[in-house]
């Protein structure tokens, strides 16, 4: 009884978060922001021409109507038009979430596989050798900025090595393997660093703990202590982190996309970025904060569900 | 006989040496530790570098064009120069200033901003506590790198914008934990100690309450620290960065362009420079975190 009462709290907790979301962003693009109208018309527009744009805009209107505005367009994924391209943007983003999608689900798949067995491997073994070297190359992985891991592996196994493509993208399963092939496998690098870390830290958390000490007495094996104790406690906060990053996976690489020319998300925002394009990165914030939400609450009902001591709290 | 008599003076004032303290436990950790000592003297190093570029006693001249454009590392030039002709040597001096600016402005903001709300919510308790956590649910939920962008974007190109906007996004995970350990702590025999001798709720916060917990506070600080010169560098990708005088991360946003005629050396000076200092910061964050922890002592 105790448990559904928590789930509806916790169902019903995200709408003051949207609506807070939704504050900030109406805060930072309609309130402090500087007027777009010189950005739109240049230095030397009308007053007319600026009074019929902001009219255009909706800027003349109650702030409060804008508000609104921007927690409907939370619900019905009606974002405008883009300012500099002029295409919808949901249609933009329906566009992009695909070439997104074929670099950050690899990222996502073969990253956490490859640090989460690492982790168990240098858990097993803490405290020797193989433990601190596999930490120490982590922490210093992690210590290059992610940004000239991109523009070192591009220029020098795409340019002068030439073993990849250097940039751009075709469309359709197996054509758009070559062009992802050298992002997705910078990014591995990239966060093989701090997830390594990470879960490391996680089961070391639990190998410290009494019941383990319990199961050692009992006469459990190492291995099946690992396996089968440790690694069943350690998978909540394990699979909060690896259900948290799929959020991330619909805002795509931003570096990587528009250095490798692949028409997604993250090159997307880029380009809006540069191009003072303000509904596009105000979508592309609400998006990325409602599917946070969401995975948020996904992970905290499945606690409550799985895990029998949350229940009791 | 003699042996036993020799060896008592020996063993029992050991016995009776006071309990370390928490700092000096501490301290006493982090200077054992071969690998945090140096972590320490590097970080040391460098801010010291920051404060003499700062006072114009290095690379004051960074600005001078020594040799021709892209000239390679030699032995005049050890890191080469730049398209100005400006030796990229004397530009990663310079740009440790403006790192080392950038990291303690992002802290200090984040530090002052998380354990203020965090000790608010946690002292308080009740409706200060809701507000207070449903601000910080709603600034998380917006992924750091749209609101750095969105916060950066509003403010303007600047040297200013950098060092505010990555405060501004930095504080929310110090104020979750400032806020717990609050939760835990004002209730604690001390605390009310303070209460019945009069203190004040400020006083009770700051006075007492703090102390006790700026361990936290002091591992957040050095994380924040080296996060905030990593992000710099996207910030400088995205035309946002500091402007006027060299960072690393305009330097390494530069190479994007130099790479493809083979000028790598800008790139790798600012990444090297990079790279030193905020290993350095995460092994000492590592080592001040299990020297600090209470609950890691003595393990």
């Amino acid at each position: 009884m105790n448990m559904y009462a928590y789930i509806i709290r916790r169902l019903l907790y995200v709408i003051p978060v949207l609506l807070g979301v939704c504050l900030i962003i109406f805060v930072i693009f309609n309130v402090v922001a500087p007027d777009p109208a010189f950005l739109l018309l240049g230095r030397h527009a009308t007053v007319e021409q600026i009074a019929s744009l902001h009219h255009e805009l909706g800027m003349d209107r109650p702030l409060f109507v804008q508000y609104l505005d921007i927690i409907k367009s939370a619900f019905t994924f009606n974002f405008g038009y883009s300012w500099s391209s002029k295409q919808q943007i949901w249609e933009m983003i329906k566009a992009g979430a695909g070439p997104s999608l074929t670099i950050t689900v690899p990222v996502f798949i073969i990253s956490n596989f490859l640090s989460i067995s690492l982790a168990l491997l240098v858990a097993f073994y803490r405290g020797k050798l193989i433990d601190k070297a596999v930490l120490l190359i982590s922490i210093a992985m992690m210590s290059i900025p992610s940004l000239a891991y991109i523009l070192f592996g591009q220029w020098f196994f795409g340019a002068y090595l030439g073993w990849f493509e250097i940039a751009g993208y075709e469309a359709g399963f197996p054509n758009f393997i070559p062009y992802t092939l050298l992002p997705v496998m910078l990014y591995v690098v990239i966060s093989w660093g701090p997830d390594t870390r990470f879960y490391r830290a996680v089961i070391l958390d639990e190998v410290y703990q009494d019941y383990v000490r319990t199961a050692r007495a009992k006469g459990v094996g190492e291995l099946s202590i690992m396996f089968k104790h440790v690694l069943k406690n350690a998978m909540i906060p394990i699979l909060t982190q690896v259900i948290l990053q799929i959020p991330f996976l619909i805002l795509g690489l931003l570096l990587a996309e528009s250095f490798f020319s692949i028409p997604g998300l993250g090159g997307m925002i880029i380009k809006a970025i540069n191009t003072s394009d303000f509904p596009v990165i105000k979508a592309m914030t609400i998006l990325s904060a409602i599917s946070f939400i969401l995975f948020g609450v996904i992970t905290d009902v499945m606690y409550t569900l799985v895990d029998p001591r949350m229940r009791l709290k | 006989m003699t042996t036993a008599t020799e060896t008592m003076p020996i063993t029992r004032p050991e016995r009776r040496k006071k309990p370390r303290s928490l700092w000096q436990h501490a301290v006493h950790t982090i200077l054992t530790d071969k690998l945090a000592c140096t972590a320490l003297i590097i970080v040391g190093v460098y801010f010291l570098i920051a404060i003499l570029t700062f006072l114009g006693v290095f690379a004051s001249n960074w600005n001078v064009e020594v040799a021709a454009a892209y000239s390679p590392p030699s032995m005049d030039n050890i890191f080469g120069t730049d398209f100005l002709g400006r030796s990229v040597f004397f530009k990663t001096i310079k740009g440790t200033e403006t790192a080392i600016a950038i990291g303690l402005s992002t802290s200090i903001i984040a530090l002052i901003i998380g354990t203020t709300l965090g000790a608010i919510a946690g002292y308080f308790g009740g409706i200060v506590d809701e507000i207070v956590v449903w601000f910080y649910t709603t600034f998380s939920a917006i992924p750091f790198i749209m609101l750095l962008v969105s916060i950066a974007f509003i403010m303007g190109k600047g040297t200013t914008t950098v060092f505010v906007s990555l405060g501004l996004t930095s504080w929310v995970g110090l104020c979750r934990i400032v806020r717990g350990e609050m939760m835990k702590h004002k209730d604690r025999e001390y605390a009310h100690a303070a209460n019945a001798i009069g203190a004040g709720h400020l006083r009770k916060i700051f006075k007492h309450i703090l102390p006790n917990i700026s361990h936290v506070l002091i591992i957040n600080f050095s994380l924040t620290f080296e996060a905030a010169i990593k992000s710099e560098v996207i910030l400088s990708y995205l035309g946002l960065g500091v402007q006027g005088r060299p960072s690393w991360g305009t330097m390494i946003d530069d190479s994007k362009l130099e790479l493809a005629r083979g000028v790598w050396w800008q790139l790798a000076g600012a990444t090297l420079a990079m790279f030193i200092i905020v290993l350095a910061f995460n092994i000492l964050g590592d080592a001040l975190r299990d020297a600090l922890d209470p609950k890691l002592k003595g393990k």
